[in-house]
């Protein structure tokens, strides 16, 4: 059984080999080496889809990735659904299943091609006039239809069960495309040492020389020569060679990213693979082989099923053994599409004529005519005719001085066209080369590069494939040199084939039609005409990057390969410019499409970002405790009893560390081991403390400002030594503080003989707090006297704890008595369970940090971010006293002094109660003088932190308030939606303001 | 006293978690509990350091030296990693106390915890999210250096062709072993 | 991803190091005046050219070192150790591109 279209012969196809697919349901079959646009053409469908905004049929254009028209859904399962897919770039297995996008119900019969019947109202800019108005119903009415209607695939509805590699990689020469010119320069770049990466978008390399099938190269069929060059390469241990891989998107320095499809054309991808693998290559060379593409040409009604690129005839026939179509009309105006006619008529497509736009006979046109074929020189298509695949096009004389004559009707079912050739610059455009205009053939050419990249061959404007060769080889060659500086003899290529021509006509064909009216299509896939680039520029629109938003030319997902030169010469020819002083629109990332799997990569789910989890974690968790995200770090939020909520749970928590005593797991706390003779001097000039005086065995409280003299981090220094310190920072600033240390110590005072060490993760550390704190930790702890006498608050010793090394502080978060002891963490879980078991049996209990948070604000502890903001100085905080003022220099002590950070007006840090003892105020919520402030009134500061107070017996708070401590017991306001709250001004301290508790 | 009762067994992060086994394309093994300090200094500091430890300290940038089975490896012109068998810590804190220059010597035992990654394909493994050139000729074997695995900070130092030690923060080992499977998944089946 | 070179490491990826702004600024004096504070904070050249800056190889050996970068190529010119001088600059070309 063979598909209509399948030629008798030929093609790099399998043909001994049946592959099932589905198009919209329907059951066909194609063979290995297919892609789906090519099985779908062998079995005579045209019609792949409904355009974006008028919904006229369309089929294929292209045999590649710049396929502007054929997108499909391709679908494997729920999750597995790809939306936007260009058919002629997805490879053919068994089983697959495709679907056509934007049709309703169905591709042959879509309503939305009514769109089609009032296109004289779709005009460009039609969005930005008609829905202005009015300006509510945009996001409501307006948005929601128009993108209902509008649009390419959907979205899968399931999540995403692939995975999606990244590799870095490392190289001398990265080689991109890899048809003549890039086979050449990475043998070349290999021949001479090189480490070489090559990739190409296609599953076989070889490029152009696949479908050239007159290409013969030292002797050897092109496609021959490839294949066995591609093997060489691939056998070397310095070559990296990659199909199916996209370079998608130039970074800096010679970073280039690959996509590599692993897996999307298999059958049955197997689970141990990942569909995609985003490759971050750094080359020291980049070589670029990207080719030209085939330009459109410009013509009324050219975007019928049927109307395609010659290149791409040529393409379906080489490689697939497929002929487009059974009556061809070619339309050219240059040489380049003659070969397809030739090949056409060989391969049995009757070959009606060929329209050449030129008034002069080529020796390309000379030949069509010796092999039968009819060719008319000086014609143009002024018209197709069809419905949902062309059937027939009207031919036009274009007299010497320009004047149209209606001629012919053509019946055909194929209609092959070609402009010339564009070359590829996408990617050295990427990378910041700038372009130089090539005035006789009219295209932009890579010029002065930015990055160390050459390109070669058709992207750099060669034409015949000896000159490609020629050019790989010598790019290869000067890469591998300038990388490596190896060298590589001389190569000549022997080479024919069939020449491009880079260049030829640009922009709209004459013709005879109403030009405010006929659709000439420049972007297909955005259904963008000639006619609406026009309406632009008479709309004021000068420059080609306003013209390119106002009518969305060169939009899509195709970024505009086949339509960007088009649009251009539109637009200049409109305005009687230039093409160079139109512009040019600026190449983006990526090439073509790349799924956010790939971007995504492992970086999703359980590892989106480190989970960083305390030796006591799984204790916690044992015990039902949630946790919460502090930093990269789960913390345990409270410990629940049975049946207890959380507010239960912070209660009872609350209550039991001020009565009896509480475990708390403070191991995240950041940690500097600070050590060197200038340790104590270093530590006087970072904190805004005074620490010279500070006697071994003693901690202090120290403030960490920045040199804007704002509040940056807070922690509890022990001195374990003469020149050595204990600093701890919070559980979020630990990396930051010991970044500014470093940049002080290393940038402002290298002189310091002075160094510092993380030492967060060495410890795990328990707090224990209350007053049972020493009855619990006494039989753990050895080598130490616990007595008040002996080790008083805020004392620091190196002792035994649970027989291991550990180090055990006296400090209180809590306002009552209270130890830090820490261990080694290997060690910590074993620590937590010693601890708590104590504590428990002495009636005490386990807490998180919702209790820890609530402790503390009834004792007016600060936490720096959530009380501070960044913009609070020591003294606004309330803590002028720990700065110690006859320092001669500490960071920060120019900024805090500058005028604009003293006086009457700074906010400081107070106590809030509200009238009402039941009410918790709302953390962030303004307070005002007024009750009920008017619109726009001055907001006096805002609540920081706010908690219901067990202990106290109601709702406390504190809030940064202008002027703050000049106000206190004055009466303010809190306005919320349920209306105002009074509250009072107070001291923030709300428990024990004696601090006679921290004894026991 | 009744210290030695009371200590209990030590598992290092790494070691609490499974290791990684595909033939002998990739393996992840655990190095198990070690004794590790951060020695910072200068000039005379240096040698003397060298004497206490018993391995050179490396002038050279990015490289580890080894003797017996201890380690020294260059984190930065005036950082060193020491690495030395499990239980050692209080012998070599101990030597260091002699040393008179300006010195810093801590103690990190437990702060790192460390893998051994192997195999044919370990270069790949790694290069999954790690951004340097693993290349015998830009990484080669003895070169360890600070660098990133993903989102984690790590030290890398490859021992041997196809072999390299792998030492993170303790808290990062389940995320930065999750990114090791997951990277490796695709050489659990041979080619 | 840009490459640096560190002064110490060789050239690194950009994902190991950390910005800190514009070098070569001085710190106030602790007793300087407000305006002179809020200068040395808060006051940058943002040239369009060459912006000698502070960066750290953070995840790498850990100094903090000196850069020469063009802000309109976003090209490293140079890196140099702190307490060098700033290198000059006066020889090579490729610096024009800044004067447009």
């Amino acid at each position: 059984m063979s598909a209509a279209f399948r030629t008798a012969s030929g093609g790099r196809i399998d043909r001994s080999k049946q592959l099932a697919f589905t198009f919209d349901g329907v059951r066909m079959i194609g063979h290995p080496g297919d892609t789906l646009a090519s099985a779908l053409t062998a079995n005579g469908v045209r019609l792949l889809a409904r355009s974006f905004k008028y919904h006229r049929p369309r089929g294929l254009v292209a045999a590649g990735s710049e396929e502007p028209n054929a997108l499909v859904t391709v679908i494997r399962d729920d999750g597995r659904t790809t939306p936007n897919l260009a058919a002629t770039t997805v490879e053919l297995y068994d089983g697959l299943v495709a679907v056509s996008q934007n049709r309703w119900p169905s591709l042959k019969w879509d309503v939305g091609a009514l769109n089609d019947l009032f296109s004289p109202i779709f005009v460009s800019g039609f969005y930005y006039k008609t829905f202005m108005w009015p300006r509510s119903f945009w996001q409501k009415v307006y948005e929601p239809r128009i993108r209902a209607a509008a649009g390419f695939g959907e979205a899968p509805k399931a999540a995403d069960p692939d995975r999606y590699a990244n590799r870095f990689a490392h190289c001398d020469v990265l080689v991109i495309g890899v048809g003549p010119a890039g086979l050449a320069a990475a043998r070349a770049a290999a021949d001479a040492g090189a480490r070489v990466i090559l990739c190409d978008e296609n599953p076989e390399l070889g490029g152009s020389l696949l479908a050239d099938p007159s290409a013969v190269i030292d002797g050897e069929p092109g496609a021959a020569w490839a294949a066995s060059i591609a093997a060489d390469l691939a056998a070397r241990e310095t070559v990296t060679l990659l199909t199916r891989t996209t370079a998608f998107g130039w970074y800096q320095d010679n970073m280039v990213g690959l996509l590599e499809r692993v897996t999307d054309h298999l059958a049955d991808p197997p689970d141990h693979l990942p569909r995609e693998r985003l490759w971050q290559v750094r080359a020291k060379r980049v070589v670029i082989a990207a080719g030209a593409l085939e330009r459109p040409l410009v013509f009324p009604e050219n975007d019928r099923p049927g109307i395609m690129l010659a290149d791409a005839a040529r393409t379906f026939l080489a490689r697939h053994g497929v002929a487009a179509g059974s009556r061809a009309v070619v339309f050219t105006a240059t040489d380049s599409a003659y070969a397809a006619a030739i090949e056409a008529k060989a391969a049995g497509v009757s070959v009606a004529l060929v329209a050449d736009l030129r008034r002069e006979a080529s020796p390309a046109a000379e030949a069509a005519r010796a092999a039968g074929i009819r060719v008319d020189l000086a014609t143009t298509i002024e018209a197709t005719s069809g419905g949902l695949s062309v059937e027939s096009v009207r031919l036009a004389r274009v007299a010497a001085n320009g004047s149209i004559a209606p001629g012919e009707t053509i019946a055909c079912d194929l209609v092959l066209h070609s402009a010339g050739f564009t070359p590829t610059v996408h990617l050295f455009s990427q990378s910041r080369g700038k372009l130089r205009f090539d005035a006789d053939r009219g295209v932009f050419l890579p010029g002065e590069p930015h990055e160390d990249a050459t390109s070669a061959g058709a992207c750099n404007g060669a034409e015949t494939l000896a000159a490609c060769l020629a050019a790989g080889h010598a790019a290869g060659a000067a890469a591998a040199r300038a990388a490596t500086g190896g060298e590589v003899a001389e190569r000549a290529y022997a080479a024919e084939g069939l020449a491009i021509e880079i260049g030829g006509h640009f922009g709209e064909v004459p013709h005879g039609r109403d030009a405010s009216r006929v659709k000439c299509f420049v972007d297909l896939q955005h259904d963008v005409t000639a006619k609406d680039i026009r309406l632009a520029t008479r709309e004021g629109f000068r420059s080609i990057e306003h013209v390119k938003r106002f009518t969305t030319t060169g939009m899509a997902t195709d970024q505009g390969k086949a339509s960007n030169m088009n649009a251009l010469a539109v637009a200049a020819a409109t305005m009687g410019l230039d093409v160079p002083q139109v512009g040019l629109t600026t190449f983006r990332r990526p090439y073509t499409p790349v799924s956010f799997g790939a971007f995504a990569g492992v970086n999703r789910g359980g590892l989106f970002d480190p989970i960083r989890r305390t030796p006591s974690h799984d204790a916690a968790a044992a015990r039902g405790a949630p946790f919460e995200d502090v930093g990269l770090w789960k913390r345990a939020w409270w410990f629940p009893r049975d049946g207890e909520d959380r507010h239960a749970a912070v209660a009872r928590e609350c209550r039991t560390v001020r009565e009896t005593v509480g475990v708390f797991d403070a191991s995240t706390l950041g940690k500097i081991e600070v050590v060197g003779p200038d340790a104590a001097e270093f530590l006087n000039r970072m904190y805004v403390n005074p620490f010279l005086k500070l006697g071994v065995g003693r901690c202090r409280y120290g403030i960490l400002c920045r040199d804007d003299g704002f509040v940056y981090d807070d922690g509890v220094i022990g001195r374990i030594a003469e020149d050595r310190f204990h600093v701890t920072t919070t559980t979020g600033g630990a990396p930051r503080v010991l970044m500014m240390m470093e940049d002080y110590l290393q940038t402002e005072w290298p002189e310091l003989d002075v160094w510092l060490t993380s030492t967060t993760e060495q410890w795990a550390v328990v707090a224990i707090q209350g007053p049972e704190a020493r009855e619990v930790i006494a039989p753990l702890v050895a080598g130490v006297d616990l007595s008040t006498a002996a080790f008083p608050h805020m004392s620091v010793a190196d002792c035994r704890i649970l027989g291991l090394p550990g180090r055990l502080f006296r400090v209180s978060f809590t306002g009552e008595l209270g130890y830090e002891l820490n261990v080694p963490a290997d060690y910590g879980a074993a620590l937590w369970d010693a601890l708590l078991a104590r504590a428990e049996a002495l009636g005490g209990c386990a807490y998180g940090t919702e209790t820890m948070h609530v402790l503390r604000a009834e004792k007016g502890y600060i936490i720096v971010g959530q009380d501070t903001d960044g913009t609070l100085t020591p003294a606004d905080a309330g803590l002028a006293r720990a700065v110690g003022k006859s320092k001669p220099d500490f960071v920060g002590k120019a900024g805090m002094a500058r005028p604009d950070l003293t006086g009457p007006h700074r906010k400081e840090i107070v106590g809030l109660l509200p009238d009402d003892p039941k009410c918790v105020l709302d953390e962030g919520a303004q307070i005002t003088a007024e009750a009920n402030p008017a619109k726009g009134a001055h907001a006096l500061g805002h609540v920081t932190s706010a908690y219901w107070s067990a202990n106290v017996g109601r709702g406390i708070a504190l809030a940064m308030v202008e002027g703050g401590r000049s106000r206190m017991g004055t009466k303010l306001h809190v306005p919320m939606p349920t209306g105002p709250i009074a509250v009072t001004v107070v001291d923030p301290v709300f428990w024990d303001k004696e601090g006679k508790r921290l004894d026991g | 006293m009744a210290d030695l009762a009371l200590r209990p067994a030590r598992v290092d992060a790494f070691g609490a978690l499974p290791s990684l086994a595909h033939g002998s394309r990739f393996a992840a093994t655990p190095v198990g509990p070690a004794t590790r300090f951060v020695f910072r200094g200068r000039g005379p500091a240096i040698d003397a350091a060298a004497t206490a430890f018993g391995v050179a300290l490396p002038r050279e940038a990015c490289r580890a030296a080894e003797a017996a089975e201890r380690a020294a490896l260059w984190l930065g012109p005036d950082e060193w990693l020491l690495l030395a068998p499990d239980g050692e810590g209080e012998a070599i804190a101990a030597a260091f106390r002699a040393i008179e220059a300006p010195h810093s010597l801590v103690e990190v035992s437990h702060r790192n915890t460390a893998v051994t990654l192997s195999g044919s394909e370990v270069t790949k493994v790694i290069a999954s999210g790690c951004p340097l050139d693993l290349h015998l000729t830009t990484f080669p074997v003895g070169m360890c250096t600070r660098t990133l695995y993903a989102k984690a900070e790590i030290v890398l130092w490859r021992r041997a062709v196809d072999r390299f030690r792998l030492e993170c923060g303790r808290s990062f080992a389940p995320y930065v072993h999750g990114v090791l499977a997951d990277a490796a998944a695709e050489f659990a089946v041979a080619d | 991803m840009l490459l640096i070179t560190c002064p110490y490491c060789g050239p690194r990826p950009e994902i190991e190091f950390a910005a800190r702004g514009e070098a070569h600024v001085a710190r106030a004096a602790p007793d300087a005046d407000g305006e002179a504070v809020a200068a040395s904070l808060y006051v940058r050249s943002n040239p369009r050219g060459v912006i000698a800056e502070r960066w750290r190889h953070v995840a790498g050996c850990g100094r903090f070192f000196d850069a020469l970068r063009h802000t309109v190529t976003d090209k490293f010119v140079a890196t140099y150790r702190v307490g060098e001088p700033r290198p000059d600059l006066a020889a090579p070309a490729g610096a024009g591109e800044g004067t447009r």
